[in-house]
């Protein structure tokens, strides 16, 4: 059995694909901005003495680690609005799901950069007087950061990943083009070939860098 | 106690869970002078130190430093951040491990406080600090990175880091302990001039010569309480407890001319 091989076709489908690349990388990159910011604030609960607020933080981190991202996009889409009346559209549905799972790993991986600054250091810096704002903007989060970065790069290429998981809700991202495109082609080799070899070309060169940053942090 | 007195505790209790570490600790130190404070490895020496500048908040007690007091008897709140850090702001301390920032050159170490905390123009402060390095006898070290200085060279630039913020009084937790032992005498030297100049400091150290040569009083600890106090020589010397003549029996043959 011979396969004729026929990528051609796939040029009138341009528009469509740009559409998904555009959606997957809006959505990587919106998602993880804003999972930054509320694994930020994940991070600092934990790190404060708010027993309560730690109590809760760490609830909701256990569920978004410990649930498949599929179910939890499911849940939110088609459960939520039963509980809470407010009906989301698709997008606002993923958007909120991708945010809350990677700011539970966003959250950890802050967190744990934070920790791992040497007690000295706060010590050092409370000697001089400063305040806890100054402590942390000055002395703790930059050596911290440098320690998070990697893992965080690493954590963005799985929120790309992810993104691919939101076709099940009709958003128009890669993949959902590329099932677009099979079902008026019938040509699902190609295609997917296509929508695999785009996925590699955006996350080849993002995980070379989290290996060579990896690799300057470790010496 | 008069006013002559720079810093002064009176009735300071701490515990960590149940075990008491401060057992009611009350001692002054004279401005201009210099104490040491000696004993056993887990005494207390480091939590009463860092009481002093509230890097641990004691339970009980009143706590003065120059103008500034805090009392932690029954019924006070404590204080908070911008008090704390004030408070701190005073006072400068040296830790056994240096603790310089990593990611700093040296004269951005000895910047940090005058800039981040003071506010000083970034110029001015590079004007400090470099004339503290000079100081600490580090003057070309001013844009090295800390990791490419020796242990006794990363003191002197935590010591000019603490002095960069004109603190009235100075705090060593053994400040030699972590340095190879020809690397000691630099510091030592340093911390000399320090004296000379009539800086207020209550140092904790294991070396017993210097305490009797360059400290005016001497504290000894043990388990929480100050067993006995006096002029360093006698102390080192002869001292009236037994406990104390214990300790220092360990140390004999570091009691050399410092
Ligand atoms: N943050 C802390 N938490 C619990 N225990 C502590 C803490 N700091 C000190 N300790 C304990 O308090 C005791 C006195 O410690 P420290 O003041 O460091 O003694 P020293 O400096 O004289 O060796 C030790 O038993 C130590 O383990
Ligand atoms: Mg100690």
């Amino acid at each position: 059995m011979q396969y004729q091989w026929d990528f051609g076709f796939l040029l009138q489908y341009k528009g469509l694909i740009g559409v998904g690349i555009l959606y997957t990388l809006g959505f990587t990159i919106g998602t993880v901005v804003s999972g930054l910011v509320v694994g930020c604030m994940i991070a600092l609960a934990r790190l404060s003495n708010m027993r309560i607020a730690t109590a809760v933080m760490t609830g909701i981190i256990e569920i978004f680690r410990c649930t498949p991202v599929l179910v939890q996009l499911v849940w939110v889409y088609y459960a939520l609005p039963i509980l809470t009346g407010i009906e989301l559209s698709p997008s606002v549905a993923a958007f909120i799901t991708l945010t809350l799972y990677g700011a539970s790993f966003f959250g950890e991986i802050i967190r744990g950069g934070i920790i791992s600054v040497d007690m000295g250091q706060w010590d050092a810096g409370r000697a001089l007087g400063m305040r806890r704002h100054q402590l942390m903007g000055q002395v703790i989060l930059p050596q911290a950061f440098r320690r998070m970065v990697p893992p965080l790069v690493n954590q963005a290429v799985l929120q790309l990943k992810n993104t691919s998981l939101l076709s099940v809700l009709a958003v128009p991202d890669l993949l959902y083009q590329g099932q677009l495109i099979t079902s008026a082609s019938y040509r699902p080799l190609e295609t997917y070939t296509m929508i695999a070899v785009i996925y590699f070309i955006i996350l080849f060169p993002l995980t070379r860098f989290a290996h060579r940053l990896e690799a300057r942090m470790s010496h | 106690m008069s006013a002559q007195t720079m810093i002064e505790l009176v009735g300071v209790r701490k515990s960590f869970g149940k075990l008491e570490v401060l057992k009611d600790i009350t001692l002054g130190v004279a401005k201009g002078s210099v104490v040491a404070l000696i004993g056993p490895s887990g005494s207390g020496k480091s939590t009463l130190l860092r009481s002093i500048n509230l890097l641990t908040v004691p339970d009980q007690g009143f706590i003065r430093v120059g103008e500034q007091a805090l009392d932690f008897t029954g019924g006070h709140r404590l204080p908070g951040d911008r008090e704390l850090a004030a408070f701190r702001a005073r006072t400068g301390m040296v830790f056994q491990n240096f603790n310089l920032f990593p990611h700093m050159s040296v004269e951005e170490n000895v910047m940090s406080g005058p800039v981040t905390v003071l506010r000083m123009p970034k110029a001015e402060a590079r004007l400090l600090a470099h004339g503290l390095l000079a100081k600490v006898g580090l003057a070309d070290k001013a844009a090295a990175q800390p990791d490419k200085l020796s242990g006794g060279q990363r003191q002197r630039v935590a010591i000019a880091r603490a002095l960069a913020m004109k603190p009235e009084v100075m705090l060593f937790d053994e400040a030699t302990s972590a340095l190879d032992p020809e690397l000691v005498g630099e510091v030592l030297a340093v911390i000399r001039s320090l004296a000379a100049e009539g800086m207020t400091m209550l140092l904790v150290t294991h070396e017993m010569a210097f305490a009797r040569d360059v400290a005016d009083r001497v504290v000894f600890m043990r388990d929480g309480c100050v067993v006995e106090e006096g002029p360093a020589r006698q102390m080192i010397e002869a001292p009236s407890q037994p406990a104390t003549r214990a300790f220092l029996s360990h140390f004999h043959n570091g009691l050399g001319p410092s």
